[in-house]
């Protein structure tokens, strides 16, 4: 997301980094190890996130968690609006996800309405034991009775407001920032 | 983007590449444990398949039906087509039940063109006459950047009757899009008149093409079409036109064989060929679900698209 009219910058690289770290640690306490999880991006911010929780995994645990990427477009609510740029997004469960947890991975919980689409998609794949909601950061609005069991950082922000999240896997840099929003449409 | 896909003379490389792309996606989907995504719950979709059709239908009812539409078919037999009624009459009733979309197969070139000027519903062609076939052609395009990645450069010989081939202009048209180079080849009396407007190769020798092809996307020789003898039979033909492994190792190189089914198995191509190891046919089959799929998906106002909406 480039040229963007920054309001503020809310986390810092150090920030994002122990964020991340704090996230895994939840994720291992709560289901007491690795053994059963599965990580699972949704795209397109959710992935990288998805890559760096796994890391902190691995290095905590000593354990790769298998890494899936979930496009849900195809079961979105909202098939005849509009929207700007084109790209190919993979979907790609690597293991067969029913009797596992599964930790859905996304950048900015907003509306709920992707989320929602992502649990249709996922279901379609296999009946996992539980499906778990991990996000960088919940800005509030929600427009469906949703929630995240693990939250980098609560955000309240205006409908005017977006949140732009940049990580070094994908944009070179960490930073979380409240950015002016560009346009109305959404 | 046009509302309507009649044909991809009027297609734009930009739509023709997004239509491939999601094609791909589509693809994945069709690779699940649950090979259907609910993308167009609630809309409408008639087939109105005026010629016999079995691939081309089946084919797009599969891609309706994974897309979670819902459809009727109407066949030329066994409805109130044989009864006489007009194409339009047929279509404005159609429309009066509040279709979102009609899926046209018809024996006239401009079928597809008449029906979007008579009807609000958005129209698919799906083979008008000797027109165009627009869904066949970005198969075709689709299996072929599977194998060969990028089109640019690729060499690709259509061989047969390319007189009665909706299938090879619907080709020559998007493969010169994406910047492919297309060449024909077929008897003196089975290549048309307008393809000096083409401004491409034609070969009326079959080891002239082979020789400069990477890419031979073989037509089968629609012996119904056949009003007048074209040529003296179809044992002639077959030796003359029909591809062989003999012809591909006298050419020592390796090409790709496509072929829009059905075969004739033995007359334009030898029937061990179209299993072997050149051949991409099946694939083709498997594309054009994925490939319906993704123009049914697109005209229907879906979008590819990364932007924030969380």
């Amino acid at each position: 997301m480039p040229e963007e009219k920054v309001i503020a910058e809310v986390v810092d690289a150090a920030g994002v980094e122990r964020t991340l770290s704090r996230l895994a640690f939840e994720i291992l306490e709560r289901n007491k190890g690795a053994e059963n999880l599965v990580l699972v991006g949704l795209h397109t911010r959710g992935v990288p996130i998805a890559e760096r929780i796994a890391q902190k995994i691995r290095e905590i645990e000593g354990i790769d968690v298998p890494l899936g990427t979930l496009d849900a477009t195809f079961y979105r609510d909202d098939l005849s609006r509009r929207s700007k740029q084109l790209s190919l997004r993979t979907t790609d469960i690597p293991v067969d996800i029913t009797g596992k947890v599964v930790v859905l991975v996304d950048d900015v919980l907003y509306t709920g309405r992707t989320v929602r689409s992502a649990l249709d998609a996922l279901i379609d794949f296999g009946r996992p034991e539980r499906i778990e909601l991990a996000v960088l950061v919940d800005r509030g609005h929600r427009q469906l009775p949703i929630k995240a069991d693990y939250i980098g950082k609560n955000l309240p922000t205006s409908l005017g407001e977006e949140v732009a999240v940049r990580l070094k896997n994908v944009d070179g840099e960490d930073r979380i920032c409240l950015i002016a929003r560009k346009n109305k449409a959404d | 983007m046009n509302k309507h896909l009649l044909g991809l003379e009027e297609t734009s490389e930009e739509e023709i590449r997004q239509i491939l792309a999601t094609a791909f996606s589509f693809k994945e989907v069709l690779s699940r444990p649950i090979p259907k995504v609910p993308t167009l719950r609630g809309k409408t979709i008639v087939n109105l398949f005026f010629e016999p059709s079995t691939r081309t239908r089946i084919s797009f009812e599969l891609a309706e039906k994974r897309l979670s539409a819902d459809t009727i078919t109407f066949s030329s037999s066994g409805s109130s087509v044989s009864k006489g009624e007009t194409l339009r009459d047929t279509a404005r009733n159609i429309e009066a039940m509040k279709i979102d979309m009609v899926v046209l197969r018809h024996n006239s070139a401009g079928a597809a063109h008449f029906l979007a000027r008579c009807v609000d519903s958005i129209i698919i062609n799906a083979g008008d006459g000797q027109h165009e076939h627009p869904t066949q052609a970005l198969l075709d395009m689709m299996t072929l950047q599977e194998r060969a990645g990028d089109l640019r450069g690729l060499k690709v010989a259509i061989i047969g009757d390319i007189l009665h081939s909706r299938v090879a202009r619907s080709n020559i048209h998007g493969l010169k899009k994406l910047g492919a180079r297309v060449a024909i080849c077929g008897p003196k009396t089975l290549i048309p008149r307008e393809a000096e407007q083409w401004d491409i190769p034609v070969f009326h020798r079959l080891d002239d093409a082979i020789q400069w092809a990477d890419v031979l996307n073989i037509l089968r020789i629609q012996l119904e079409r056949q009003k007048t003898a074209l040529f003296p039979s179809l044992r002639e033909y077959a030796s003359q036109f029909g591809v062989t492994r003999q012809r591909l190792l006298r050419a020592k190189k390796d090409v790709i064989i496509m072929h829009p089914g059905p075969i004739n198995r033995g007359i334009e191509l030898e029937n061990d060929l179209a299993d072997s190891e050149f051949s991409i046919i099946l694939d083709q089959v498997t594309n054009g679900v994925a490939v319906r799929m993704a123009v049914l998906y697109l005209k229907s106002g879906g979008r590819l698209e990364a932007e924030q909406r969380s």
